[in-house]
């Protein structure tokens, strides 16, 4: 038999008392693109980091081509042949896709033009459409994504590390990346791509290597296998793979905003025109490339975000207290995230930077409950302990894994941190909540908590706005689709209808036609 | 999780598993960093003692003897030290609130002399216009506001337009120190670099139970206490943390940034104002360029060592100024050049300073594996 191209055996890696990966064992045929599958945390990018010489490998042994060999650097791993496409692009912006190409290749022939050259002959191998001369920071993230590749292919590698490509690109960019992977394995490439998304690992993948909890669990043919056993052998149980959608009962309008614009410090217009209206017992998802305004968007409803033009106005819920009967429109325009709060506004926001603007990252439980409440009272000093039977409420029903209430967050895992800012966010009983990107580097049980949550939310009454970016989970979970582009509203669809590839176009398009086309 | 480490190359040019990487450990038990920590200071005394040897020939133990004597030797050495120790204590309390909102305070020895520039001044141009205990509360009142302004501006500007605190507290400290040279021109025509009592003599504060120092340990003490509860209950001190981690979060629960920054550094500056109100009004009765006599910086140190726990900032001074006093008894007593008791207390601070980096990671050598496999 052929010697595999690359083969990890039994390969364990430590950081201080934790365990990255355990008696590992991976081998890549030649020819091949082998998908590395498994849930966050489970030692996937550490595992790809070993190979690429980044981290040492504390144990283990890895042969190339049958031969045994030691990466101790990523010098080494060039040596070997084995390119790694990083999920954080390491690029220089202000230099072009071929100097960031050429850079620490040595006894390279200084002319530049003969770089391009040469970059523009791999480009037309393998379908890449680069143009070799155009700047970093000028460039689109699929773009970004292909000067990485590219990087590895002049370098001569033959195998290539992929780690979570599809993560930050649309449908239609994915299908284009798929197929140049499947060029260069037909030119005998060997590919790991590393993702969680099943559906990808079924239509590109020759074999799937599944991890769990840094462990080796299986190989399998990809032909001979499903979504739901590889979810099982992911997850170590079997999950349900389905979200309910009940229908809105009693919708009435919370959230209404007109005619909204922003800019951003360099006076660019980040949202421009933004008009809709979100409803009680809904949740509207909204899908859009990264940075196509939807930050501005909800800080500009937090308060948060300076307001160029526009009106953002709150429909408070009558309740028999205040004795009204219509919904009381409030005006957020121009209010602060305090004086929105003094107004009686239920608004609830989980931001997509948790541990960098929902949390504290060194501060514990409690007291990241108390970020929240702290300013009730008129004492000066902080009462602990309503926080404190918060932390234990939230930890209890929504199965934080902590060592306890006074645990620092940022020990947390990624999705028991999400548990606790959601809940703080829920507890605070919202008219309207926002949320983005909320399942972002949770694991499958997680993300399916999260989806249940805001479900519940809906049921309630709440209006949901869920800003995504899985468009299959967007079609499966939300009543109403916004799809923004650059900054404007390109669309707003019936979330029970709508096909991915739809949304996909509207999240590219632009005036007079279609970007990237 | 950093895992740094250095690729080596062995005899054939065969690569080898690094000879050195270094791990981050991940909760310390307390007894390791307490054992770690001790074990610095073994060895920062041993290299110290076989350094005295070498180049004094004087028995280190004697050495050492003489560090305490110098401190602790009669009742007399032990109320100074304790002066020096609260005074020290005092600016590291003050600069404490501003570090842990992250605003690198650099100015307390600026804030700290604009205290007792303002408390010699009413000193001077008020002393025997109005009854002394009145004078003592123009005083009083005065070093706080100089030390509040002194720290106020730059928070002022970093609020506003960002800029970096770090400079401008730096800057603001030879403002503070040619502010006193010119008032030495005007209160004193000899041209001498102190004013002293007998210039300054009035609003003198009477002795405490005959005791010249008691009165600042009962405030420092009180002060302790204060910032203590301050950070950890109250619901200012929680607004520090929360600037301090992340600005973006403070906005994001509505907390007014730019407020706290100028707020806690009001009360940064004030304290200092009141260390310097002690010193001048309280204590020496005299004021000079070095009045402060840098202990607006060592008390950074102080404060960072203590990791900004005002009960562990006792400790922390105590340490500082024990080698500070027991240096200069050793170079008095021994004869030796005041350049050595320095580099005595540097050797001691860095083997204490750097033992942090053994409490927060672990060195791996090449091979760890197979030893543990043979235990």
């Amino acid at each position: 038999m052929e010697a595999y191209a690359l083969e990890l055996k039994k390969v364990t890696k430590h950081f201080g008392s934790i365990v990255a990966n355990k008696n590992v064992n991976l081998a890549l045929r030649k020819g091949e693109i082998l998908a590395v599958l498994g849930e966050n945390g489970s030692g996937k990018t550490t595992l790809m980091n070993m190979i690429a010489g980044i981290y040492f490998p504390d144990e283990g042994e890895i042969y190339i081509n049958g031969e045994q060999v030691i990466i101790a650097s990523p010098k080494d791993a060039f040596k070997y042949k084995i390119g790694m496409v990083h999920q954080h692009f390491r690029l220089i912006d202000v230099f072009t896709a071929a100097e960031n190409i050429v850079l620490g290749v040595k006894n390279e022939n200084k002319r530049l033009s003969k770089a391009v050259e040469s970059v523009k002959a791999i480009s037309e191998k393998y379908g890449f459409e680069l143009d070799p001369k155009k700047k970093i920071y000028e460039m689109s993230v699929s773009e970004k994504q292909t000067v990485e590749i590219l990087k590895v292919l002049y370098r001569g590698a033959d195998i290539l590390i992929l780690d979570e490509p599809t993560a930050v690109l649309t449908p239609q960019e994915t299908k284009k990346l798929f197929d140049v992977m499947r060029r260069m394995k037909e030119d005998g490439k060997s590919i790991i791509i590393i993702t969680h998304k099943m559906h990808e690992v079924m239509e590109i993948s020759d074999r799937v290597a599944i991890l769990r909890k840094g462990e080796y669990i299986d190989t399998v043919e990809t032909a001979a296998t499903d979504e739901n056993q590889l979810t099982e052998m992911m997850v170590g149980k079997k999950v349900a793979l389905n979200i309910d959608r009940t229908d809105p009962v009693n919708p009435k309008e919370r959230l209404r905003i007109t005619g909204l614009n922003t800019v951003n410090k360099e006076n660019v217009k980040t949202l421009s025109d933004v008009s809709f209206s979100v409803y009680g017992g809904e949740i509207l998802g909204i899908a859009g490339i990264a940075g196509s305004g939807q930050r501005e968007l909800l800080e500009s409803v937090a308060g948060l975000q300076p307001i160029e033009s526009g009106e953002i106005t709150y429909f408070a819920p009558a309740t028999k207290e205040n004795g009204t009967e219509d919904d009381e429109p409030v005006n957020l325009r121009d209010k602060t995230p305090i004086q929105i709060r003094d107004l009686g506004v239920r608004l609830s926001f989980v931001p997509e930077d948790r541990l960098g603007m929902g949390l504290v990252g060194n501060m514990d439980i409690i007291d990241n409950m108390m970020l929240r409440s702290y300013r009730g009272g008129r004492s000066v000093f902080v009462d602990r302990k309503p926080p404190h039977e918060l932390a234990d409420e939230i930890i209890k029903s929504l199965e934080v894994v902590t060592p306890g209430a006074t645990t620092p967050v940022r020990r947390l895992s990624g999705g028991n941190v999400q548990k606790v800012l959601v809940g703080r966010e829920i507890a605070a009983a919202p008219t309207v909540l926002m949320a983005a990107y909320p399942v972002r580097g949770l694991d499958i049980n997680s993300s399916y908590m999260i989806y249940n949550l805001l479900n519940q939310q809906k049921e309630h009454g709440v209006a949901v706005i869920f800003v995504g970016e899985d468009l299959d989970v967007l079609t499966e979970l939300c009543d109403r689709i916004l799809v923004l582009c650059g900054g404007k509203i390109t669309g707003i669809l019936d979330g029970r209808k709508a096909k991915k590839e739809e949304i996909g176009l509207l999240m590219t398009k632009v005036e007079g036609g279609i970007a990237n086309e | 999780m950093n895992d740094v480490k250095k690729s080596e190359v062995g005899k054939h040019g065969q690569k080898r598993e690094p000879l050195i990487h270094i791990t981050k450990r991940v909760g310390v038990p307390i007894w390791k960093s307490i054992m770690i920590r001790a074990i610095a200071i073994g060895a920062a005394l041993v290299v110290c003692g076989v350094l005295t040897m070498l180049f004094t020939g004087d028995n280190p133990l004697s050495i050492y003897a003489s560090f305490f004597v110098g401190a602790f030797g009669d009742p007399q050495k032990i109320w100074f030290t304790m002066q020096n120790l609260v005074i020290l204590l005092g600016i590291a309390l003050a600069v404490t609130p501003a570090f842990k909102m992250k605003f690198w305070n650099t100015g307390a020895e600026g804030q700290v002399l604009a205290g007792g520039l303002a408390t010699a001044m009413c000193m001077f141009w008020l002393g025997g216009k109005i009854p002394d205990w009145f004078l003592i509360i123009v005083m009083l009142t005065a070093g706080v506001a100089a030390g509040m302004l002194w720290g106020i501006l730059p928070a002022v500007f970093k609020a506003k337009w960002n800029t970096n605190e770090t400079l401008f507290t730096l800057m603001m400290n030879y403002v503070a120190i040619q502010l006193i040279e010119w008032f030495l021109k005007i209160a004193d025509k000899t041209g001498s670099n102190t004013v002293g009592p007998t210039v300054l003599k009035y609003g003198w504060l009477p002795d405490l139970f005959g005791q010249k120092y008691l009165f600042n340990i009962i405030v420092v003490a009180a002060l302790t206490v204060f910032i203590y509860i301050y950070l950890k209950y109250s619901k200012h001190g929680y607004e520090i943390s929360v600037v301090g981690e992340s600005e973006k979060t403070a906005r994001y629960i509505g907390i007014n940034v730019p407020k706290v920054i100028i707020r806690t550094m009001a009360l940064s500056g004030a304290i200092c104002g009141l260390m310097g109100f002690l010193l001048v009004g309280v204590t020496s009765h005299s004021i000079s360029a070095d009045t402060a006599g840098g202990r607006g910086f060592t008390a950074i140190m102080v404060s960072w060592l203590a990791q900004f726990n005002p009960i562990f900032m006792v400790l922390t001074s105590l340490l500082l100024v024990f080698l500070g006093r027991g240096a200069e008894e050793v170079s008095t007593k021994f004869d030796l050049n005041q350049s050595f008791s320095d580099i005595v207390t540097g050797i001691i601070l860095f083997f204490i300073i750097g033992c942090e980096f053994f409490i927060r990671y672990k060195v791996n050598f090449r091979g760890h594996h197979e030893k543990k496999e043979n235990n």
